[in-house]
């Protein structure tokens, strides 16, 4: 009995007086904040990395471009994210202290999740039987044309699911955005610990909506790849 | 029509053509033999530049399309392709497989182009599969369907590299069928090919090639009937 007494009295400390499950709502809408724009952030830069890298590895053109992709590739996935998000924030900033953090965060984490995003664009890119391009090409569409109309909608079709594990991811990632001072989910839950002293509630509440959230996701990943089965059956 | 000087092709250290010299007339049909490797593919390949020549010059209706600054592109246009694996475009239906080029290269307008594919479509007999996707087709239908869309460019030259190898043998016939309708409408076409019979039937000459050289060639009656070099009699004594 005085064990259900407790975690109620518990409960009611650590998400109920001072309306402190607000903070966790708040700070799960900056999570997905975040984690949306990145995304967004991310495919764009990854796409348009991919295609250089491809571009290059095909034709020989871009070649500083491609360069350059190398060089974002290579920083990006060889450093750690935390160490990428500080740096952007305390160095790269510093000359603007008024720019949003949440903008800072979205920018790093845009950075470091396009660099995946490349190489699973351009894995996908890989994937098309290279008879594609030349069909293409053997009927006067140019280069870019054949890539535009042929091969990157079925490539894009092909990395969808590896896309929906990198969002997976991405969302997770964003747990460290509170080192630059963001209160998102997993520091709201760290505050409502400071004040409280209690360390289990507010923890192990943060870890259940971030499997919740990933779950859907999940879900969402393996539906799509039910539908693009059928599709390929057909 | 075509015109090749001298063409060489390399793969790093391994030669594939070692200097091919020919000549193809505007309405003739040109049919390569040989046995595998022997660069007969690449031969094909290096007319429309899906594989760059090493050396030599490729000629084609009176331009040279291996020198720098050349837009293969437009050449490319005139120039139709059939591929062993057909290469039909999976994401895309039959009707858009044929129109996707002519449209997006401005030769024609959308509705011009979808008019020029049923009317190819009808001719194949595969109106009913406008609308379906390539991998509900059967092999025969997918490669009839790639012609189609090489000729939906109306193109002045129709290049073929191996249209039956990779066709379930009941499948044969009718890709056969529609390239020998295709060459009795006097389409000039190049066709490296493994059935000696279509060759024997619908070409007006036949090239042998071994080891990266045109070996010997002749009418096709003359060719298969009287062959002259070792290494053509002893290949024709295996397949036929």
């Amino acid at each position: 009995m005085d064990f259900f007494m407790d975690f109620q009295a518990k409960f009611i400390q650590n998400f109920i007086d001072d309306n402190r499950w607000l903070l966790i709502l708040y700070g799960l809408r900056t999570t997905l904040t975040i984690t949306f724009f990145a995304l967004i952030l991310g495919v764009c830069m990854g796409f348009l990395t991919a295609l250089v890298r491809v571009t290059y590895d095909k034709t020989g053109k871009l070649r500083r471009l491609n360069t350059f992709a190398r060089f974002y590739l290579t920083v990006v996935r060889g450093t750690p994210m935390l160490v990428q998000l500080m740096i952007i924030y305390y160095v790269i900033f510093s000359p603007w202290p008024f720019v949003n953090s949440i903008i800072i965060a979205v920018i790093a984490f845009g950075i470091n999740s396009g660099a995946y995003v490349a190489e699973i664009f351009r894995s996908g890119i890989m994937s098309i039987d290279p008879g594609q391009m030349e069909a293409g090409r053997s009927l006067g569409l140019t280069y870019n044309q054949t890539m535009r109309r042929i091969i990157t909608p079925q490539a894009i079709k092909n990395v969808l699911p590896a896309l929906g594990n990198e969002s997976i991811s991405l969302l997770k990632e964003t747990s460290v955005a509170g080192y630059i001072g963001i209160r998102e989910l997993t520091r709201s839950g760290d505050i409502i610990r400071s004040r409280t002293y209690e360390a289990f509630f507010p923890l192990i509440a943060v870890a259940a909506i971030y499997l919740c959230l990933v779950l859907i996701m999940t879900a969402g990943v393996s539906r799509l790849e039910r539908r693009l089965a059928v599709s390929d059956r057909r | 029509m075509i015109d090749v000087k001298g063409l060489r092709k390399s793969f790093g250290e391994k030669e594939v053509l070692l200097g091919i010299d020919e000549h193809v007339e505007q309405g003739e049909k040109v049919a390569v033999i040989g046995p595998s490797g022997s660069g007969k593919s690449t031969f094909l390949r290096c007319l429309n530049m899906l594989e760059a020549p090493t050396s030599g010059e490729v000629w084609f209706e009176g331009e040279l399309i291996n020198a720098p600054g050349v837009d293969i592109n437009r050449i490319r246009q005139r120039m139709g392709m059939v591929f062993q694996h057909f290469n039909l475009f999976p994401h895309l239906t039959v009707r858009q497989n044929i129109t996707l080029a002519p449209v997006q290269l401005k030769l024609q307008t959308a509705g011009e182009a979808d008019e020029n594919a049923r009317q190819l479509l009808k001719r194949i007999g595969l109106t009913d599969k406008e609308n379906e996707y390539p991998n509900m087709l059967s092999g025969g239908q997918k490669q009839r369907i790639a012609i189609i869309r090489a000729l939906a460019m109306k193109p002045d030259v129709m290049l073929f590299d191996e249209p039956t190898s990779a066709l379930d043998p009941e499948m044969v016939g009718e890709v056969l069928e529609l390239m020998g309708e295709i060459a009795h409408e006097g389409m000039t076409m190049i066709i490296v090919t493994h059935e000696m019979g279509f060759a024997r039937e619908v070409s007006n000459r036949v090239l042998f090639m071994d080891e990266g050289i045109i070996v010997e060639q002749n009418n096709p009656d003359e060719l298969f009937n009287n062959p002259q070099s070792p290494r053509l009699k002893d290949f024709l004594a295996k397949i036929l």
